[in-house]
Order: C-alpha cells, then structure tokens, then sequence
C-alpha cells in the first residue's frame, strides 16, 4: 500500500521537477531573473499569503471534486465553470431579498445553489442520455450560456456600484464569519472553506465505501460491464452529473458569505477549469487532489510576488501550471501503462513453469 | 443480417441510393438574403444589413471561420481539439509581437507558427503519449493563456503606446477598396429598396476595406474542401479520423497524419488569433480571444463537420454578434421575424413529410418567436451573445441524427491493437 | 481437388521458428510453416492458440521477437502492413477494417492511391475487379449500408485492388450466414484458380475440410502438424487440435427434476424496423436440467441471452422465473431472484478489467450478502468471498488484489463462474462459457456446472462448441435466424446432425459448412 502510493506520488513530483525547469528555460529565454524566479517562489510565504493560499485551495478542491465525480463515471464535466456561476447567482439574488432572519437565510440560499448548479449540469446529463450529446460540447455552450444568463439578469435586476453590476449586498446577519487560525494575518480564513474537508470526507467515504460509490466506479470503467450487472447507466450519468453540478455549486459560496458578500459580474472566474487541472493532478483522489489543489493555490499566491521581488511577470506561473498538467497527466499515463505490464509479468512468473493455468492467449 | 436482405441488397447493388433533390446553394443564399430584405422595409431597420454592419460581419465572421476551419481538420483526423482557443491566444500574441516588428505578413506568419507549435503541442500529447484528446486541451488552454500574458508583459511592457497587456497599435496586411464602386454601391443602398438595396450593401461591403487576409482566409475553405476531398492526402488524413484501424492495415502512417492534421489545426487557429489582432482589432490585448475558440468548435459541429456547413454556422454567429455590436437591440429584434418565418416554413415541410410532432412543435416554435416579435421592441445584447451557444446546443439535441461526427474522433489509437 | 494441389510447388510463404510474447502470454512459440504457390492451405487450432497473432505477424501488424519469414523464397522483415503490401501480401480480417463513412471506392483505393488515383481509373479499376470476380459492388455507396457479406467483398475487393498474390483471411466465416459461407468459398475457389494463394484460418472443421489442399495445425503457439484434407477426419483434426483425446463429456445420469424454473413463452425481439431477432421463442427448463442452445453464431443467441438477463426488453412474449412472471423486471431484480450470468463477452461484460479481484467479485451481485451491507460495501466480506472463489474454483493468482485484466483468459472465466455460481443461483445463463479458455480449466468449468446441477440449477447454456453442448445438456435446441429449428436427445444426435440443422439444410432451407 505505502509502496503504491509513493509510485503514485512519483509521478507529480517528476512534473513538477520538469514543469519548474521548462519555466527557468523560458526565463532563460526571455532573459528574465532566474534566481529570482526560484527564490521568490520557493520563499516560506507570509501569513497574509498562508490564508490566501488556503482560502484558495479550499475552492479548488471543491471545484476539482465536482470534475472528480464526472472523471470517475467518465464524464467529463468541462461545465464547473458554469454550474458555479449560475449557483452563486441563485444564492446571492436570493440572499439580496432578506427574506428570512440570518441562519436560515444562509440555509435556503445553500439549497438553492445547490438546486441551481445541479439543474445546470442535469441538462447536460439529460442531453446525453436523451438525445446522444457529448457533455463535453454542451457543457461548453452552457458555460458561455450561464455567462450571458446571469449578465443579463443582473443587468435586469441587479445594481449598479462603480462600474460593476452586483446583486443586492447579502445581510450581515447571514454572513459566514471567518475563522483567525493563522497568527499574525491581518486576513481571516473563509469559514466556508471548511466546506472542503467535509465535502472530501463525503466524496472518499461514498466512492469507496458505498454501494452507489461503486456503481458510479463500475460504470466509469466499463459501461458495458456495468449495463450487464444490473446497473441503470443511463441513470448514472444524470446522477452523477446532478452530484457533481450540486458540488460545483458550493465552488462559489465561501467567498460569496464570507469575503464579497455579493454576485457581480467581477466575481472570481476561472475556478472550473483550474479544478479540472486540480483533479487531474490529484487522479481523482481526495487526498491527491488535496495536494494538487494546495500546489495550485501555492504557484497562484506566491507568484503574485513575483513582479516585485523579481522583476517578473507573474503570468509566467500559468506556464509552469499548464505544464505542470500536460506533464503529469503523460507521466500518469506512462507509469500506468509500466504497471500493468509489470503486473502481467509477475503473475505470469508466480505461476509459471508448465502449469496450465497461465495459458496461451491472441 | 438476414438472408432475403442480403439478397435483395445484391441485386440492387449498382444503382445509386436515393437521395433527396439537391437544391442548389445558390437558391438557398438568395432565399436567406430576401427574408433579411423583407425584414428590413417592414422593421425600417436599415442597419441590418447596411454595408457597414456587413462590413463589420465579415470581421466577425473571419476569425470563427477559421477556427471551425481549425476544428475540422483535427477532428477529421479523429482528434477533438478543444485547445483551439488556446491556439487562437498563441496566434494573437505571435501577429502581436511580429506584426509590430517585422510587417503585417511576417506577422500572419508568426501567428500561424504560434498556433502551430500549440497544435504539434497536443499532437505530441494525444498521439504520441496517448492522453486524453479533452485533457490536453484544457491544460493548453490553461498554458496558453500564461505564455502569451507573459510574452506580452516581457515584450510590449517598455513599448510606447503598449503596456504589460497590450500590444502598442499594430498595422494590418493590405486591404482592397474598389472607389467609384463604393461609392455608387452606397447611393443605391441608401435609397433603401427590396433587395436591390442590399446587394447594393454586400458590394459595398466587399468594395471598401476588404482585407487581403479575409480573401485568403476564405479562399483556404475552399482550399481545405478540395485537399480533405479531392487528393488522396485527404483520403488517408480522414481515414484516421473514421477507421484508424483500417488505415493502418493498409500501410496509413496514421500517427503521421493525425500529427500533420492537429498542426495545421494549430496553424489555422493561429491564424483566427492573428486575423483578430491584424485585422479586427488593429492591436494585442490579453484575453482578445475572448472564447472565439470555442464558438468556432460550436460553428464547426453546427456545420456537420464539413467545410460548407461551418461556413454557414460561422457566418450566422458572425453575423448576429456583429449586428448586436453595431446596431444594437433594435436590429437584432427585426431577425426574430426571420426566424419566426424560417421556423414557420420548416414546420409546414415537416407536416407535408408526415412528421407530426416535430411539425408542430417547430409551429409553435415559429409562433413564440413571432410573439416574442411583436411583444417587444429589441433583444438584449446577452442574449445575443448566447445564440451561437444555444443555437448549437438545439442542432446537436434535435437534429443529431443527421449529425455525422467523424468515427473515430476523440478515441484513442495505439499502432498495432488494429484487427 | 487433389488435382489442382499437385501442380502447384513453389513455396509461396515459408515460416520458421516464429516466436512471439506479450507481458505474460507467449502468443507463438515455435511456428514452421510452408504454404505453396496456388492453394488454399488452411491453419486450424483453438480459439486462443496464437493463429491471430500469427497472422498479424504475416501482415506486418506485428513484428515476431524471433524467427525468419520468406516470401516467394526469399527472405523478408516487415514492419507495417505497407511493408506487407508492397510484397503482396493483402488481409481479410475477422472484424472488418473499413470506415463506414467513407465509400467503397474510397475504402478500396485508402493506402493505395499511387497505383490508379482516387479518381475515374480507379473506379474502372474496382469496377472491373467487381465484374471479374463477381462481387457487385456499387463503388460509391457508403460502406455503412452495406451488408456483412458485401462488407466482406469490399475487404477482399481492396486486397486484390492491390494486386496480391498472397491473401490471408482470418475465420471469415464467423460472421456469414451458410449462404454467404458458400458464395464466399466459391469466390475462393476463383481466386485460387486465378493463381492466388490463400491463407484460411478458422476452427470450424468442416469448413476446412471443404476448402482448404493443405491444412496447419496450430496448438499453443507451436505448429503441430501439416495434413492433407484427404488424410484426416474431423475427429482426427480436432484431436490434433486439443492435443489429446477430445474431452468427452460424460453424460451422466439425469437430474432433471419436474418443477419448471424457467419459461419462454412466444418471446419476440423486433428490431424498430421490423426485422425479427427472436421470432416466437418458446422454452422451458426445470430445476437440474441443463438446455443447450445449438447455432451459428449471429442467429439470435445473444439476443436471446439480454432477453433472458432483463438487459432487452421483448417486443412480444412472456418470460416466467418460477411462476413469476418477470417479463418486466430490470436486470438487478432478475439478478436478486437468483439468475447467475455468464457473458458471451468476459471482458467487456463480465469485469472490471483494472479493478482487483475482490471488487470484480462485487459487480453484478451489488446488491446482495455477502459482498454488501444495506448501502455500504463489505469490503471484508468481498476479500473473504473472493478468497472462496479463488480456492474452489482454482483460480491461479497471486491474491485478490490482482487485477483481473493481469489473470489469463482461463483464470478470469473461471472467477466469473465462480462468482455467478456464489449465493445459490436458481437459473445460470451461460454463454460460450469455456470459449478461449485453456483445456484444464474447459473440464473445471464442466465440472463445476455439472455439480450445480446435481443440486438443482437450472442452465441455459449457450455454445459454439457441439462437443460442449452434447457433454452437459439435457436437451438441445437449434436456433437458427431467431427461431428453435429443432429438438435433440443429446444422448443420440451426432455433430453432423446438429450441424445439418444450425445450417438450415435439415430444413431444405439451403446448405452450408458449419
């Protein structure tokens, strides 16, 4: 078990190694600093940035546990991106009315996100069932869709402020305090951000330890094996889209309750496609995509120094990211071809020599 | 598999399938140009079709164009290229930085070998290693974004009339103005009649600043058609995108073709980015792209994977982003009446076919449009920003079945696992 | 025939020493061949024996780790087909290499443009092929609309296309029907007289027997022996084949009780439209009885199986698991009720190739003790059943962490018996279950199914394997386009006599090797 999970952590390392290496090349190139490049990135962060990196993490790895769930069914929820904004759009127009006194406030929003962000992705998944379209395209238009949607009832409903459209500010009474765990930050911790503990918990315990977790496992492998052994595949696919859109919805919450306290149409995009590249760094695991999401936060924060310690520009760490990602998913690839030759090599030699087991096969 | 099938299929074997009567495109173009006319004396929305809002099209146009042109070429060699649009921002920042400082055509040069390299990028990725064709994509996209930010950052930072974001003006390749046509094109137009008006404000278009890449990027459709369909290069490139299998047994090279495919892909997308700096924008600006990439993906599966049919999807997508640019809601309002016709149309063939439900339904389609027409005075501009989405998402959900996806598009192929 | 093997004595192929491995497998061990000019010589071993991979081999598709090819004597490396093709080498595979988007022409002239275009000289081209041989083929119809045995036209139509000399068709007959099977021999026999030679690969005796001057026995990846049609029997070749006598099933006393456990009652499986796949399908099968289903395959017996697993739904007819009626119930509730299932398809339907044994043990039995509990998974229960399995059903593996995808054929087939077998099933649908499976595992599979049903399963079993079908069934039924064709006695009906039927010509329906 530890021998796999050190082979599994090889790979990761090894892009890194060669993710960090293509970017002093390009530096290199550009005739940028090199080594202050690598100290600015490597320097212990400060603890305004340990929140930051940890605020950011959180929302990470929410986001890659919803692309996670559509991997492991083999799905590809390209739609995060959408699912979230069209969620946190629900939750903060519905908050805006102060309708209800704090606590419950917030737990309405919450299913309201949730009943929005799984809706968004239930179209995918019934398009796909229904009518034979890949998740992958409509989830595409349905990002740009969700884009356009919410622009527009902002601009309908919303409010002006600056040159930004927002919704109405949420109440204070339905604010999420933050949580000061980090001495000497003048930032708090989101307190939403405990939203990804729970949610990984959640993601380990049903994949694994489940009936259904299995089922969506099952079916990811091999649908036709899975049609065969009385799972309803095509239920699966809504299912598991309906999860993973209701999981995409909570992407946007903690910053929603805890930092911006509104929807606008300057609201953190981008969160859906990062996670996807967290997930894929992660291998679909809760605890790799822990690390992945950390590494990502890490890159995003520390390289925001980058411009004045260094001299430049912090776009560069987008490269390393990228890199990073193409690098693992091909390292990935590689190590698991090796290991199932490595695995067929040893049963076959544990029961070889002349018993008619091992047999001959085309 | 029965019997009497098979031997019924082998009498009639050497007589042509049946097909439907063709009509020729002509009669179609003419068709769509008068319903436009026609909406435009009964709205007196005369921007709808004015030299200038087709001039301002045709740069629309362009660039989802070529990044379509793009997608068909990768897939049709069976790779899904979702990174097209982090192909596009590659090609952006290359006719940036080369068309600054070499010339315009040095810079549609760099554009296509910046696209290009991302192209032999996820070549390397999904043909070579094997990963997955959608992962590639994202992660170039996500590179992409990175390097050209940084490039343009270390390159146009120091620059006058440039900045960390953004390229100082960049000069774009020659364009043609015909005068005297021009001008005589406009007089017609503005006496406003039933189509003579608008052919009038097509030659206008087309007879004052028509860019010299606009004529050579349309001319590489026609290009892609005949080298796809009419050379035996093209046989075997898409070959590999129905049966990989097949042509590997008949001695294709097919890890070959599908590289020389997603590199061209990547040139053409390179090439949209830089139409978009060199000619549409007349700079580099982060983010320019603006997610054209992944519209011509839309425009390429709305045109059914063929040269024709994407030129018609991007053209439509082109078109209503344009008119919503330059003349507003109000323009866009009068095409609900287009569409209501179209729709109306569509559904009385549909009943005289015998297809009931989807006959009606499409009425009712037509009839809510029509409502939505005269109910209202004009369009928000997101919702016009959403048609090319929703427009495709509608093709691919209720006209699927006569899609034809490439076969073997998006599979992964290894040498040697074929028969 | 004999007549025409005696002209012929140029060596058009010569094989020696031809060895190939995979991670695990020896695919070929030790293959000599000789092939002469202008025959048809036929290479005949079991599913599995390593005749695909030869093949590939032959065409380039895969490059042998030891051993020297020849062709028209002299000595040759291939590295891709193209390298096959340029010495005259052309391939007709099992599982057709054709794009169904592209034309006829298009599909023919793929690879080989050089020789006549792909314009109006290569349609003469394929146009004249076409008359000559008598193929009528429509160069520009898209190959999707084609049928089976047109598709095969086409695949031959692009060998000669390019002009080889040599032509390997790999079983071609596995998907024809007798019709076919006889149109395409007689094509085959054309061929041969205009000088061709061909390469035959199946396990179907007779065919074999019918076709081939030369016949190779292949057996574990090593040659065993070149015969004469005219020297051996059917029994002789399948003995060569097996290596050892024939594993006669012993049919032992019956077992079959009175109480019915399940019912066909006029199932009919229409396609939308309208051809029939199961037409008016009527059975019956008691506790300890075992009903064999005889036929070509592509006759209905895997319809007949998802129809039976809840995995099809029936446009006509009842379905009844001892006295319930379950025509309508999904495939889990058939599961739940004691139906066990062997696939046709292992791989693809019965496992999770890259998952470990102990979850494979789990897929399909979900739902049920010992592997769950309520909606959580019995992990320990999963391991300790899946241990049982490996024990009693002799399943080699290092533990139940393995993958399944590392087990051998035989090793994964006898896990999936033993899982279909766990938690006393009432009824076991059991499709080819020893295809590809080794010799000793073939008579513990029997063996395991034998004892079921001394305790009162009832099997249906579905075969291509006649000796199979006589060894363990209690009554025979032959499907033939849909429909039973026929009851036998397995105790009294002969190979030959099923065979007459599954073609059809008991009937006077047509006739054809089997």
């Amino acid at each position: 078990m530890l021998k796999r999970a050190a082979v599994g952590a090889l790979a990761p390392m090894l892009a890194l190694v060669i993710a960090v290496l293509i970017t002093v090349v390009i530096l290199l190139l550009s005739g940028d600093s090199v080594s202050g490049f690598l100290s600015t990135l490597f320097s212990a962060p400060a603890p305004r940035n340990l929140v930051n990196i940890l605020n950011n993490s959180s929302v990470l790895y929410l986001s890659a546990l919803a692309a996670a769930i559509g991997f492991r069914m083999n799905l590809f929820n390209i739609g995060v991106e959408g699912q979230y904004r069209v969620a946190v759009f629900a939750a903060a127009a519905f908050l805006g009315q102060d309708l209800l006194p704090g606590a419950l406030n917030i737990v309405v929003a919450f299913a309201l996100a949730i009943a929005a962000g799984a809706a968004w992705a239930a179209i995918a998944g019934l398009l796909k069932v229904t009518r034979g379209v890949s998740e992958v395209i409509s989830t595409i238009m349905l990002n740009a869709i969700a884009v356009s949607l919410t622009a527009y009832l902002l601009r309908r409903w919303g409010l002006t402020v600056g040159n930004s459209l927002q919704t109405k500010p949420v109440p204070e009474d339905s604010w999420v305090p933050g949580l000061d765990l980090v001495p000497e930050a003048p930032n708090e911790i989101l307190g939403l951000s405990l939203l990804a503990v729970v949610a990984g918990l959640a993601y380990s315990v049903v994949l694994n330890r489940t009936r259904f977790g299995f089922e969506l496992r099952a079916t990811g492998a091999s649908s036709t094996a899975a049609v065969a052994s009385g799972i309803d595949v095509r239920r699966m696919v809504v299912v598991s889209m309906v999860i993973s859109g209701g999981v995409a919805a909570l992407v946007g919450l903690p910053f929603l309750f805890g930092d911006t306290h509104a929807y606008s149409t300057t609201f953190q995009s981008g969160l859906g496609f990062s996670g996807l590249a967290v997930a894929l760094l992660g291998r679909n695991h809760p605890v790799g995509i822990a690390f992945g999401a950390l590494l990502f936060a890490y890159l995003t924060e520390q390289s925001s120094l980058l411009e004045i310690n260094a001299g430049v520009s912090n776009d560069i760490i987008s490269i390393t990211q990228g890199v990073l990602v193409l690098s693992v998913v091909v390292a990935y690839e590689v190590v698991r071809r090796y290991r199932r030759a490595a695995e067929q090599r040893a049963v076959a030699e544990q029961l070889a020599p002349g018993r008619p087991g091992t047999g001959v096969s085309a | 598999m029965t019997v009497a099938s098979e031997a019924v299929a082998l009498h009639d074997g050497p007589q042509q399938p049946d097909r439907h009567r063709r009509v020729p495109v002509v009669v179609w173009v003419v068709a769509a140009f008068a319903l436009v006319s026609f909406a435009r004396v009964i709205t007196g929305s005369h921007e709808l079709d004015s030299a200038g809002t087709l001039r301002e099209a045709i740069s629309a146009f362009i660039p989802i164009m070529l990044a379509a042109l793009a997608g068909l070429w990768a897939e049709r060699a069976g790779v899904v290229n979702i990174g097209l649009e982090g192909m596009m921002i590659l090609g952006t920042i290359g006719a940036g930085y080369f068309g600054f400082f070499y010339g315009p055509w040095q810079g549609v040069l760099a554009a296509m070998a910046f696209g290009a390299i991302g192209g032999a990028l996820h070549a390397l990725t999904t043909v070579v290693f094997n990963v997955d064709h959608i992962v590639s994509g994202v992660a170039i996209n996500i590179m992409a974004g990175g390097v050209a930010a940084f490039l343009a950052d270390t390159w146009f930072s120091s620059l006058e009339g440039g900045g960390p974001t953004q390229s100082p003006p960049v000069e774009g390749p020659a364009s043609l103005t015909i005068g005297p046509v021009a001008d005589w094109a406009k007089e017609v137009e503005d006496r406003h009649w039933f189509l003579l008006s608008d052919a009038a404000s097509l030659l206008g278009a087309v007879t004052r600043n028509l860019s010299s890449l606009t004529v050579l990027s349309l001319l590489l459709v026609g290009a892609t058609y005949l080298v796809l369909w009419r050379t035996s290069f093209g046989l075997r490139l898409r070959s590999c995108g129905e049966s990989p299998g097949a042509a590997e047994t008949l001695g294709v090279n097919v890890y070959r073709y599908k590289f020389i495919a997603v590199m061209i892909s990547g040139a053409l997308a390179g090439l949209a980015g830089g139409f978009i700096v060199l000619v549409g924008a007349g700079l580099y600006q982060n983010g320019i792209t603006n997610g054209r990439g992944f519209i011509g993906l839309a425009a390429m599966i709305f045109g059914n994977w063929r040269p024709g049919g994407l030129l018609v999807g991007s053209a439509l997508f082109g078109y209503t982003d344009a008119l919503q640019l330059r003349a507003g809601g109000g323009a866009v309002h009068a095409l609900l009446i287009v569409i209501a016709i179209v729709l109306l149309a569509y559904g009385l063939l549909l009943l005289r076919r015998r297809a009931r439900r989807s006959g009606v339904v499409t009425l009712v389609v037509a009839l809510l449009f029509a409502v939505w027409f005269f109910s209202t005075d004009e369009v928000p501009s997101d919702f016009t920003r959403m048609t090319p989405y929703v427009a495709t998402l509608f093709v691919l959900a209720f006209a699927s079945q006569r899609l034809r996806m490439p076969a073997a598009v998006g599979l992964r192929y290894r040498r040697g696992e074929a028969g | 025939m004999a007549d025409v093997a005696d002209v012929a004595d140029r060596v058009a192929v010569r094989l020696r020493g031809i060895g190939k491995r995979f991670p695990g497998v020896v695919a070929n061990a030790d293959i000599d061949l000789d092939v002469r000019s202008g025959t048809v010589h036929a290479i005949v071993g079991e599913n599995g024996a390593g005749k695909s991979t030869l093949m590939k081999i032959l065409y380039g598709v895969q490059k042998p780790d030891s051993g020297s090819i020849e062709i028209d004597g002299k000595p040759v490396t291939m590295g891709s087909p193209g390298d096959a093709i340029r010495l005259g080498i052309g391939m007709v595979f099992q599982h057709f290499m054709l794009a169904d988007n592209l034309t006829v022409l298009e599909n023919v002239v793929l690879g080989a443009e050089r020789l006549h275009g792909i314009g109006e000289r290569a349609r003469a081209r394929v146009e004249a092929i076409s008359t000559t041989y008598g193929f009528d083929l429509d160069p520009d119809r898209l190959v999707e609309d084609l049928g089976v045995g047109q598709r095969q036209r086409v695949e031959i139509l692009k060998v000669l296309y390019r002009g080889a000399g040599v032509i390997i068709l790999d079983e071609p007959t596995a998907v024809l029907v007798p019709q076919e099977v006889d149109a395409l021999f007689e094509n085959l026999r054309n061929l041969r007289n205009e000088g061709h030679t061909l390469l035959f690969i199946s396990h179907k005796l007779d065919e074999v027997l019918a076709v081939a001057d030369d016949i190779t026995v292949v057996r574990r990846g090593t040659t065993v022996a070149a015969v004469r049609p005219s020297d051996v029997t059917a029994r002789e070749l399948a003995e060569l084949m097996v290596g050892s006598e024939l594993p006669s099933p012993s049919t032992e006393k019956s077992t079959v009780t009175d109480r019915e456990m399940l019912e066909l009652s006029g199932v009919t499986l229409a396609e939308p439209g309208g051809r029939r796949l199961l037409d008016d399908v009527s059975l019956r099968i008691h506790r300890g009885e075992v009903l064999g289903i005889a036929g070509v395959e592509g006759n209905g017996q895997t319809e007949l199986t998802e129809v039976v697993m809840g995995m099809r739904q029936p446009t006509a007819g009842r379905i009844e698991l001892a006295d319930a009626d379950i025509t309508s119930w999904s495939n889990r509730r058939r599961r739940e009720s004691g139906i066990g299932y062997v696939p046709e398809d292992r791989q693809r339907h019965g496992l999770l190739l890259d998952a470990p044994l102990w979850e494979n043990r789990i897929l399909g039995h979900q739902t049920r003790t010992p592997v769950v509990r309520g909606p959580w998974l019995d992990r320990a229960g999963a391991r300790r059943d899946s241990e049982r399995i490996v024990d009693g059903y002799d399943v080699r593996t290092p533990s139940v962490d393995t993958t399944a995808r590392s087990l051998s054929g035989g090793n994964q087939q006898k896990f999936i018996v033993g899982r279909e077998m766990s938690g006393e099933p009432v009824l076991l649908v059991a499709s080819h279950p020893t295809r590809g499976v080794d010799v000793g595992a073939q008579a513990a599979i029997w063996d395991h199914i034998r004892d079921a049903r001394r305790r009162g399963l009832a099997v249906l079993l579905i075969s291509a394997d006649l000796d199979e079908l006589i060894g363990l069934s209690d009554t025979i039924k032959v499907i033939l386009r849909g429909r039973f064709v026929g009851d036998f006695d397995p105790r009294q009906v002969t190979p030959q006599e099923l065979g007459s039927a599954m073609t059809g010509a008991a009937a006077g329906v047509g006739a054809g090797g089997v």
